[in-house]
């Protein structure tokens, strides 16, 4: 048992750090609401890191990975963490990306790898349906063989960020008759440019667009397209929502987020001196570090097992359901801290370029919409309702 | 003990719960809210005619009741979200107008409240205050008989719909004693008064307001010189109270919606309100909301004790509230699912009122604190 990072652990995090300091673009945009941010921002660092080779850490060497071990990566994450980096969003690198590699075929591997890798090309996720949440293995979004080809027909709904895609990963039927709803499901991939589809933005509470429905109208995708075998396509997410879940505990960002708070709150005065001094919200910061720590090794528990050879398995139930069950809670403290100036809607500023009386400090503009937007922690990547009753039957055995 | 209402206050809240639901329903509060006014002056008259903006007032003043009217007005509000600025311009100008104008002052401003005429909003947080009342950087200085006014509050929810701001500035002492503080009637008009107007993230509208040397008449002052801490808490108190009241009816909302949802939403071949822990999660939704029910009726009925009960009962009010709040906002979106995050259904907005209600007048670690400090100076001594 040993908490100590190695000598080359520890090599390995200077040279990361430096790295990021020369490199990181200054000028991506910072305001922290992922909406505001447009593709090329949210692409920057991606394409950057893909440059250098370090874009896809996880993958195999032979697709591009950088044989990092389990804790190096956790090295690399905490290192973007504490510049706030834009990271390469998840749908390529984390989830098509190794499906792909683990059960494409030579040409989709060429095809679509370096796209990935090099930040070249952006993906989204077409799983859920408006009757297929929770129980995705309901959807109804049909894929029918015609020659070549397969047409697809449905809706698909939360897509996030389609407005940006330039392919999606679909998982549509293509078995109606099949024993079991799960036996009749195909992974199959498709150019978002292709005639018939249509990405129709869904407002969120914090006013933000993040999410759209995707509608798809006779659809024709090439049968090359289908990932491994057709109606095999539920093992296939269901691999890649392992992946999805051991990315999600954020614990290195909510570190930092506990700094920021930190910040607000040494900047922000009670009774003649900063919050920070008050006892009652600096316990409140203690409790939600002091969770963040059992999180964390909790995570580190979770890597060394991974490095020493074991798949992720139902553990990452529980590194999502106190991940962002965090995440909130920081988003949470972070609008109390603010006190009255949470409440300015920071998108109805007049837009007349003035400073002279800023509406609130700038820390404050972001704290409302933010914690309304994480709610959706506890709802995506299977909500955490889900996620205890994988324990339940994983672990449990009940 | 006695918690029913009388015939009278069930005519209010029959009437006001009419107005709101034939009249307010989701998407013209959505439209209402998306406008350039934010508001809505023609409902605001429609309640004057009806009576309602004289509820909280006694006869003498041209009204027929009280704070339990105002409590019942306000959950309805709080039911249909409406943001017309009852509490800014009814219960707090009233208020501070009721127990501190002296006759002239009551007959003009109490008049134009119930009337319509005059829309008050109450300018007393600072962007350094927090949620300290008597933390003030605002000044009046005593000129001659007159006042000049120098400052910035903060947050004034409301203003950009007002006539007129109560304003509350030191007139003598330290940035934070508790004597020295006086309110003021100023004229939104005034020469010298500048706004600088915004939404806020639950759909009302609000203000920074600046005032630089705004010259006042010694007829502006509310109150006594000096002496106008009391009175500021005990009108905040009441607002609290009518607050808790909107809470309550959004609560009540949320919680319906959320039922009702469970009830229609399948997944896995099932209704999700099948689901025993999503059961358990809204029997405990319901629970806070009894309670908060509760806690409200005290705080409302005690207005009226000696100053340290009724702080106290407002304190505990305002800390149940903002904590059940919370509770069955945040459970409403995650019952909910993603359709909780869209800003299409109504579910959300409930949350995001409820959400702000907790950081207007105090918020939970406020009231937790003053709860708690009343209580030390009233400890009982052990005997040997
Ligand atoms: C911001 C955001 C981004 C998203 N991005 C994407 C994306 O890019 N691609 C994509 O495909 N999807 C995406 N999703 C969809 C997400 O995966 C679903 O919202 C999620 O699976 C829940 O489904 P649902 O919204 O239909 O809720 P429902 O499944 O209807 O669930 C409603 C409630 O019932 C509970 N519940 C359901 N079943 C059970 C049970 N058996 N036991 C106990 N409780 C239960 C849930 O936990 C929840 O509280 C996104 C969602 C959000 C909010």
């Amino acid at each position: 048992m040993n908490l100590e990072f190695t000598e080359e652990e520890k090599a390995f995090r200077a040279e990361v750090r430096e790295f990021i300091e020369n490199n990181y673009p200054q000028d991506i945009g910072t305001r922290g609401v992922d909406d505001e941010m447009g593709r090329e921002d949210l692409l920057a660092w991606h394409k950057i890191l893909g440059k250098k080779g370090w874009s896809v850490p996880a993958w195999p060497k032979e697709y591009g990975g950088t044989d990092w071990t389990p804790t190096q990566r956790y090295i690399w994450g905490e290192e973007n963490a504490r510049k706030n980096t834009v990271m390469p969003l998840p749908f390529g690198v984390s989830m098509v990306g190794p499906v792909i590699y683990t059960f494409g075929n030579e040409e989709q591997k060429a095809q679509h790898l370096p796209g990935i890798r090099s930040g070249d090309v952006w993906w989204c996720q077409g799983y859920s349906e408006p009757g297929a949440g929770s129980d995705l293995a309901s959807l109804k979004t049909t894929a029918v063989r015609d020659g070549d080809d397969y047409i697809l027909n449905g809706q698909k709904t939360w897509t996030t960020l389609a407005q940006h895609a330039d392919w999606g990963f679909f998982l549509c039927r293509t078995d109606p008759d099949a024993p079991k709803p799960q036996m009749g499901i195909s992974f199959i991939l498709v150019d978002m440019k292709t005639p018939g589809i249509e990405v129709r933005p869904i407002k969120l509470i914090d006013g933000g667009h993040e999410v759209n429905e995707v509608w798809l109208t006779d659809v024709r995708v090439p049968a090359t397209n289908l990932i491994g075998e057709e109606n095999k396509g539920w093992t296939y997410a269901k691999f890649l929502l392992a992946h999805e879940r051991s990315g999600i505990a954020g614990v290195a960002r909510s570190k930092r987020g506990v700094e920021q708070l930190k910040e607000i709150a040494a900047a922000e005065m009670l009774d003649g001196k900063p919050l920070l001094e008050d006892m009652g919200f600096a316990q409140k910061i203690s409790q939600l570090e002091i969770d963040l720590s059992a999180l964390e090794i909790t995570e580190l528990r979770t890597l060394a097992g991974e490095q020493a050879g074991k798949g992720p398995g139902p553990e990452s139930s529980l590194l999502k359901v106190k991940g962002t069950e965090i995440q909130q809670r920081l988003t949470e403290l972070t609008l109390e801290a603010v006190g009255y100036y949470g409440a300015p809607d920071f998108r109805s500023f007049p837009d007349d370029g003035s400073n002279d009386f800023p509406i609130g400090p700038d820390y404050a503009h972001h704290a409302a919409p933010t914690y309304f937007n994480m709610r959706k922690t506890s709802i995506y990547g299977g909500s955490n309702e889900i996620q205890r009753n994988i324990i339940t039957k994983m672990i449990l055995g009940l | 003990m006695d918690f029913d209402f009388t015939d009278e206050q069930n005519m209010v809240r029959d009437g006001i719960s009419r107005l709101i639901r034939e009249q307010y329903d989701f998407d013209t509060r959505r439209g209402v809210i998306a406008s350039e006014a934010g508001w809505r002056p023609e409902l605001w008259a429609q309640l004057a005619e009806l009576g309602m903006l004289a509820a909280p007032f006694s006869e003498e003043d041209g009204g027929f009741g009280g704070a339990t009217e105002a409590m019942i007005i306000m959950e309805e509000f709080g039911k249909g979200l409406a943001v017309e600025p009852f509490i800014p311009s009814v219960v707090c100008a009233g208020g501070v107008l009721k127990h501190g104008g002296n006759s002239a002052q009551r007959e003009e401003y109490i008049g134009g409240i119930i009337s319509g005429e005059m829309v008050f909003a109450f300018a007393y947080a600072e962007p350094r205050g927090r949620y300290d009342l008597a933390n003030l950087e605002t000044t009046a200085k005593a000129d001659g008989g007159d006042y000049v006014l120098n400052g910035h509050k903060a947050v004034v929810i409301g203003a950009p719909w007002a006539t007129h701001f109560v304003v509350t500035a030191r007139t003598s002492g330290g940035q934070t004693d508790k004597d020295g503080v006086s309110i003021f009637i100023v004229d939104k008009a005034a020469q010298g008064v500048s706004t600088r107007d915004y939404a806020t993230v639950d759909g009302r509208r609000a203000s920074e307001v600046y005032f630089e040397n705004v010259a006042v008449g010694p007829e502006a002052v509310i109150g006594e010189v000096d002496n106008g801490l009391p009175l500021i808490e005990l009108v905040s108190d009441e607002a609290i109270a009518a607050l808790c009241a909107e809470a309550c009816g959004a609560m009540k909302v949320a919680h319906e919606m959320t039922v009702e949802y469970s009830r229609q939403r399948k997944q896995f071949g099932t209704p999700i309100g099948k689901f025993q822990v999503l059961q358990h999660r809204m029997v405990d939704m319901f629970m806070e909301y009894e309670q908060s029910v509760s806690m409200t009726y005290m705080a409302t009925l005690k207005l009226g004790d000696d100053e340290v009960t009724r702080k106290k009962a407002a304190s505990a009010a305002k800390v149940r509230i903002g904590q059940g709040g919370r509770f069955v906002g945040q459970q409403s979106i995650q019952i909910h699912g993603g359709m909780g995050m869209t800003d299409e259904l109504a579910v959300g907005h409930y949350f995001k009122r409820l959400t702000m209600i907790d950081s207007e007048f105090g918020n939970v670690d406020h009231h937790l604190k003053r709860y708690t400090d009343l209580s030390a100076a009233d400890v009982p001594v052990a005997a040997e």
